[in-house]
């Protein structure tokens, strides 16, 4: 599996691949996407990453531990349906409120919801690749 | 549509539980892999199939303008796949590892934790 | 979405428009509070020194808001909260009624006292592991599975806490633990997905999963739709949660591998959700369809105890017969729900508040015996009553409770159990619980006899195990044992209430759907 092809392109295709998985989570806001498919891109990227060039140098550029990124997704989703508690509506209702960085961009607690789905799958879905992978060349 | 819907989970179905009574680890997961596709199907049927007519409701109406596709089994799919997807890919981790450690996928050499032939409790004291 | 405000299409007519008021939030609290944790304790897996406290402080403030959801419920009638301001049944409400708060709440007050236990258990490589984010994350799904009032919900909690059990169980990674985690988890996924198939199929005679509105069309849908199947589909798919009789062999395979405090979190909380969800769905959902199936159900209760039992008798490991224990005493409360009248569902319920404490304290007191006597098995264990009276106590409290001997808790469940069956002609299913109650005596009686009383001429090999933890532990789970025992009315009229929550299911109905018009 690692040729040296293979693992000249792979960090260049993984990186791609994470770009793509934001813009697929970005995307699902209104149209075919969201945060678990994005989610899974990103993984597969990094299970890419490490099938080439190994599983520690993902491990370092990633920084955090996966289960570590998919316990703050977890708690990123968690709290953004707790918000609605201020607002005197249910559990995660939907808070809609509009700032402006040039243009203005509707910014909602839905879409914090699917960036915390998006880091729980890139976690654990990662974490369980890189074990596999691990196993595998150990 | 229905009828060959319902024969293709019916098939899922058999072939998912021939796969489950295997004793190899690994067919079994493949058995409980078909087996959620096939719940899944059937989830999709029980929806009613409508073809083509997206649930979306006209502008000047608040309700929809005559029969249209079922949104609900779509999510509840998308749900159960998510779920049964994480959960085959940590028991494919799990089997794996028992593979490894035990040196067997024949669930009948697997008798770590119920070992054969264990003595009984005192009879008296 | 865009922007709010510039919509043609108005929602109004679809969302609940009243404000929420703050104490609803009690409904979600005991989900969210131990997410928020469970998330928090992820993220700082490594920090092993704090991760027990955190833990706690969140376990304590869960049963806080469970404790005070159940007052609130016995006074003012059920609570719900449709997520997402939908109205029900498009948004999935969460429906909390005294049935699923007071069994919440005594699950709460056992997985708080199992983390208290678990800080002497559980050292800093199993809290690298991710006990304390797996357990906070088992107790909301724990918490979701009894406080959603939405079926396909309910699966999805069933998963939760499933997939957090499978991080608990193989915690230590030792051959037997994965041996015991591969069969149960293979297993308890075959049976959740037959709940889904159920599901699926309920779905598509019903158009609709909020468990409100089921219960309200089921008369209308009888005629059309086999509604028979679909109940025997889910009295499989529960009983294979449950450990009900012919589907239970998960569970002797797995108790006894993991950790003791896993074992008695798992013994104590897991199979009386799978009772609650055949609760909730055969006598709420289906009451007709559960009497037609209710001598299945009977053979099926009676088979389970006094098999489960049997299995107890033959066990040499404390922790293998206290497996069949837990095993007998789902059998117990499948007989209440066999019988389906009001009594025998009241005592079905006393049975599972104190199963989950007797349950849980009895795998904690084998967890103490082992550090004291330095075994599990009851060839070698012996002489504990020379040098630990105290432990000769909870042991000798909590046999009775199980076994239903007074003055502990199982006594009153099982009298209503007997007499409910007694009432409904079923002499043999109180037999069998009588029987039962006999054979538990003889099982757990030989467990006192033998690793208590028997006299040994070599001394004891305890090395450095301090019981004070443990003793503190089985003495906050023996006040309920006893008081449940000795002063049984407050708890007979909360099972009462609760099993007449969910036989006359107005009062569920009108909660869900204030006016009871159709959305």
């Amino acid at each position: 599996m690692r040729t040296l092809i293979f693992r000249t392109t792979a960090p260049y295709l993984a990186s791609l691949m994470v770009l793509f998985s934001i813009f697929v989570l970005l995307r699902g806001h209104n149209e075919p996407g969201g945060g678990f498919i994005g989610g899974l891109i990103a993984a597969s990227a990094f299970a890419i990453y490490g099938i080439a060039c190994g599983v520690s140098p993902v491990r370092r550029a990633l920084y955090f531990h996966p289960t570590a990124i998919s316990g703050f997704g977890l708690l990123v989703s968690a709290c953004s349906g707790l918000l609605s508690l201020f607002e005197g509506v249910p559990f995660l209702t939907g808070i809609w409120t509009e700032i402006n960085v040039g243009v203005p961009v509707d910014i909602s607690t839905v879409i914090a919801f699917d960036i915390g789905v998006y880091l729980v799958v890139v976690g654990s879905i990662t974490s369980i690749a890189l074990a596999l992978e691990e196993r595998e060349h150990a | 549509m229905e009828p060959i819907l319902a024969l293709t989970v019916a098939i899922f179905f058999s072939v998912s539980i021939y796969l489950m009574l295997s004793k190899h680890i690994i067919r079994i997961l493949l058995g409980v892999s078909i087996f959620g596709n096939a719940v899944n199907l059937t989830i999709f049927t029980s929806g009613r199939v409508v073809r083509e007519i997206p649930p979306i409701i006209p502008l000047d109406l608040s309700v929809p303008d005559g029969i249209t596709a079922n949104p609900l089994p779509q999510a509840l799919i998308l749900t159960a796949i998510v779920i049964s997807f994480s959960f085959f890919a940590f028991l494919l981790v799990l089997a794996f590892r028992t593979y490894q450690e035990l040196g067997t996928d024949d669930t009948d050499g697997m008798r770590v934790a119920e070992p054969k032939g264990e003595e009984l409790p005192p009879l008296g004291y | 979405m865009a922007v709010p405000g510039t919509e043609a299409v108005d929602l109004s007519g679809a969302m609940v428009l009243a404000a929420t008021p703050s104490a609803d939030w009690l409904v979600v609290a005991p989900v969210a509070i131990p997410i928020v944790f469970g998330a928090v304790l992820l993220m700082f897996r490594h920090e092993t020194r704090i991760q027990a406290s955190v833990a706690i402080i969140g376990l304590i403030a869960t049963l806080a808001c469970n404790l005070l959801l159940l007052l609130r419920i016995m006074d003012q009638g059920p609570v719900v909260m449709t997520m997402g301001r939908w109205l029900p049944p498009f948004g999935i409400s969460f429906t909390a009624d005294v049935l699923g708060a007071s069994l919440a709440l005594v699950a709460s007050l056992v997985a708080l006292v199992c983390a208290f236990y678990s800080t002497a258990d559980i050292g800093t490589i199993g809290r690298r592991y991710g006990f304390y984010p797996f357990l906070m994350l088992m107790m909301a799904g724990v918490g979701g599975s009894f406080l959603t009032g939405d079926l396909f919900n309910l699966y999805v909690w069933f998963e939760v806490f499933l997939i957090s059990s499978f991080g608990l169980l193989i915690l230590g990674s030792e051959h037997r633990q994965l041996d015991g985690a591969t069969k149960y988890a293979i297993l308890n996924l075959i049976g959740t997905t037959f709940f889904l198939t159920a599901t699926a199929l309920l779905y598509g005679a019903f158009g609709t999963l909020n468990m409100a509105d089921i219960a309200r069309k089921a008369d209308s849908v009888r005629e059309v739709a086999p509604l028979t199947t679909l109940a025997m589909f889910f009295l499989l798919a529960f009983g294979m949660k449950a450990a009900a009789f012919p589907v239970n062999f998960w569970l002797p395979a797995s108790y006894h591998t993991p950790r003791i405090v896993t074992a008695a979190l798992f013994g104590g909380v897991l199979t009386k959700v799978g009772v609650y969800a055949l609760l909730r769905v055969l006598v709420m959902l289906l009451p007709p369809e559960r009497a037609l199936l209710s001598g299945v159900i009977g053979w099926v209760a009676a088979a389970t105890m006094i098999l489960g039992v049997m299995g107890a008798l033959a066990q040499t490991d404390i922790r293998r017969a206290l497996g069949f224990v837990v095993i007998s005493s789902v059998g117990i409360m499948l007989a209440g729900l066999a019988l389906g009248n009001g009594e025998g569902l009241a005592g079905t319920i006393f049975y599972a508040f104190h199963s989950m404490i007797v349950m849980a304290a009895l795998y904690l007191l084998a967890g103490i015996m082992n550090g004291l006597g330095g075994s599990y098995s009851l060839r070698t264990l012996s002489g504990l009553y020379a040098n630990h009276p105290l432990i000769a106590a909870f042991a000798l409290i909590l046999i009775l409770a199980s076994a239903g001997l007074p003055p502990a808790s199982g006594l009153w469940p099982k009298v209503m159990l007997v007499r409910a069956s007694l009432d409904a002609g079923q002499g043999w299913l109180a037999l069998a619980v009588l029987a039962t109650g006999f054979f538990t005596t003889l099982a757990l009686g030989r467990v006192f006899i033998l690793a208590v009383w028997r006299q040994r001429d070599e001394a004891v090999t305890a090395e450095r195990y301090s019981p004070l933890l443990g003793y503190v532990t089985l003495g906050i789970l023996a006040v309920p044992v006893l008081f449940m025992g000795l002063y049984p009315q407050p708890v007979i009229n909360i099972a009462e209430q609760a099993a007449g929550g969910i036989l006359d299911a107005s009062t569920y109905i009108g909660t869900v759907f204030p006016e009871g018009a159709q959305p």
